[in-house]
């Protein structure tokens, strides 16, 4: 009988329609600006710079090597090094970006900055409501407008956070490993050499 | 048998020789209107209601896709592949990270490869869903099926997210593997999606597959010869609805299909009806693989250690890598000279090849069922224009 397919088509509009007040899967939809959805831990948009410590001028990780800016695909990164060598939160003198730019207009949240980083330096944000009235000094950040502390990216991310904590603590214990070994090598070579004369002089 | 096929079509003349021919209309349909599915535009000659020509013009969205690869590293170009059909952004990927693959003779992990087809079915089940609910959105069933399919689109753009950082632009494998591993807990929340997404198939298939309006618009209509297509070089659901068996899954076996059980649906008449129904069925088939993928996937890594993705430099020579996209064979040639970037750089657009033949489906339809052939061919621009 012409007519029944639409009528199942309509019962089955109905059943979601009445579903849409009790079943949680129907109705999936928020009232945006008051209720939001969680994000999910790896969502990522905007890249932005980690410093340690609580200072950003010389906790800042990055040293101005320059690979995610040759990396960037759309090549919004835009670094200038630094002539002279800061020291680091560690005391270590470091390289760091004299100048370092990122261009949020350009910038397509691909996230290869942060895969070819070495130090660690550039994560993704997670900040999304970025309208502004004026799109062009306002879309471009700078260094200040990018860098943002470690606990920050705790917030934003634990888990990566924490993996990157580890990774880094890794390598500072393993360099500081390296260094004492040297230092022992270089302290043992010449107390052998001095250990050496003891045993002639009584003879 | 090709030969003979050649013979048999006779392709009718596809220029449009003056503005006004004859008693014809010409009528300029796009590249602003809400069916044509972006910035598509054709130019229908019409008598009466009846189509008698059409050229489609595109290139509106065309921003030098194959060029911007020229130029770019490898690595670089993957993000890119995201924004050639947004709907499928995984399975761009895959495709690219296939022929890379090829090129440089790299080996993929176990977990990487299911992993690849886990979200390449999960991309199939999302495009066909948000497929046919923009269907029957050109059809006149405005909002409700639509709604019903972004639904379940958006619970698999959610697992999407949570695993690559993006919903559409995921950028997720690299050649070698994958960017990030998943973990068990993804896993769960992907399989209890698969596990009801069956639910919305009946429900949708009800709601549509007997409905008379649906039937009495699609049926006959657009009709598309299995000689033509082959000839045309078309191929997806679009070519199997003609009732010509050709999946790349199992013709190449490339991931693991080979390893996983399916059927590859067929149609028989090769009309617009056909090609919805084609895409009903490949969703049921895919939940079939993802539930096997599912339990088939190993522990390790995903990603091969040897791959230096950064400054990757593959030999010189040539490639070809294939996959069965969501919208047909999407393919990326690549030919090296040994440089950090591709010589040539060439994508083989599903969309854009089963777009060639629009003109043929359309002769002697009406304006109204132009939308209706249009949305059945399954284009989205991005890939059409690259």
């Amino acid at each position: 009988m012409i007519g029944t397919g639409i009528l199942k088509g309509m019962a089955v509009t109905a059943r979601n329609f009445v579903g849409s007040y009790f079943e949680k899967d129907r109705l999936t939809t928020v009232q945006y600006p008051e209720e939001r959805t969680p994000l999910a831990e790896n969502y990522r948009n905007f890249p932005f710079l980690i410093y340690d410590t609580d200072d950003a001028e010389a906790g800042l990780r990055c040293v101005a090597c320059k690979i995610c800016e040759k990396e960037c695909p759309p090549q919004c990164i835009y670094i200038i090094k630094s002539e002279d060598k800061k020291p680091d939160y560690m005391g270590k003198p470091q390289l760091y970006p004299a100048v370092f730019d990122i261009d949020i207009s350009v910038c397509m949240s691909c996230q290869i900055c942060v895969e070819v980083c070495p130090f660690e330096a550039i994560k993704m944000d997670k900040i999304f409501e970025l309208s502004t009235r004026e799109r062009f000094d306002a879309l471009l950040l700078r260094k200040n407008d990018l860098s943002k502390s470690n606990t920050y990216y705790h917030r934003i991310c634990p888990t990566d956070a924490k993996e990157v904590d580890a990774k880094l603590a890794e390598a500072a214990a393993a360099a500081a490993a390296k260094k004492k070994a040297a230092a022992e090598k270089t302290a043992a070579a010449p107390g052998s050499t001095s250990a050496l004369p003891p045993p002639s002089t009584p003879a | 048998m090709s030969e003979q096929i050649l013979e048999t079509v006779e392709r009718p003349p596809t220029t449009m020789t003056s503005r006004l021919d004859g008693e014809l209309m010409e009528v300029s349909m796009g590249p602003q209107h809400p069916s044509t599915h972006g910035v598509f535009r054709m130019n229908v000659a019409l008598e009466g209601e009846i189509v008698r020509k059409l050229k489609p013009v595109f290139g509106y969205l065309h921003r030098n896709h194959e060029k911007i690869g020229e130029n770019t590293s490898y690595l670089g170009s993957m993000p890119y592949t995201d924004r050639l059909d947004y709907f499928c952004s995984m399975t761009n990927n895959w495709a690219y990270a296939l022929s890379v693959e090829k090129l440089a003779g790299i080996e993929v992990p176990e977990r990487a490869e299911y992993l690849r087809v886990i979200l390449a079915e999960l991309t199939r089940l999302q495009n066909h869903a948000s497929l046919l609910g923009f269907l029957l959105s050109d059809m006149g069933a405005w909002g409700t099926p639509l709604m019903y399919a972004f639904r379940e689109r958006e619970k698999i753009l959610d697992l999407f997210e949570s695993l690559s950082g993006s919903r559409m632009m995921c950028d997720y494998m690299r050649f070698g593997g994958c960017r990030v591993d998943a973990d068990p807990n993804w896993l769960e929340r992907a399989k209890k999606i698969v596990d009801v997404f069956p639910r919305f198939l009946d429900e949708f298939e009800k709601l549509i597959v007997e409905n008379e309006i649906l039937i009495a618009r699609t049926q006959e209509v657009g009709k598309l010869s299995a000689e033509l297509a082959i000839n045309a070089g078309i191929t997806g659901p679009m070519l199997r609805a003609c009732g010509v068996n050709y999946d790349i899954r199992k013709v190449d076996g490339y991931g693991f299909y080979p390893r996983l059980k399916f059927r590859v649906p067929l149609g028989e008449h090769g009309d617009t009806y056909d090609r919805l129904m084609m895409r009903a069925l490949e969703m049921r088939e895919s939940v079939g693989i993802l539930k096997q993928a599912f339990d088939q996937m190993p522990a390790g890594p995903v990603m091969n250690p040897k791959v230096k993705i950064r400054a990757f430099r593959p030999p010189t020579g040539e490639a070809y890598g294939r996959i069965e996209g969501p919208k047909g064979e999407l393919g990326f040639y690549l030919i090296s000279d040994g440089g950090p970037n591709p010589y040539r750089y060439r994508v083989r657009p599903p969309s854009f090849i089963n777009l060639t033949i629009l003109e043929d489906l359309c002769l002697g339809h009406t304006v109204a069922d132009v939308m209706v052939i249009l949305g059945s061919v399954d284009i989205v621009m991005g890939e059409v224009d690259r």
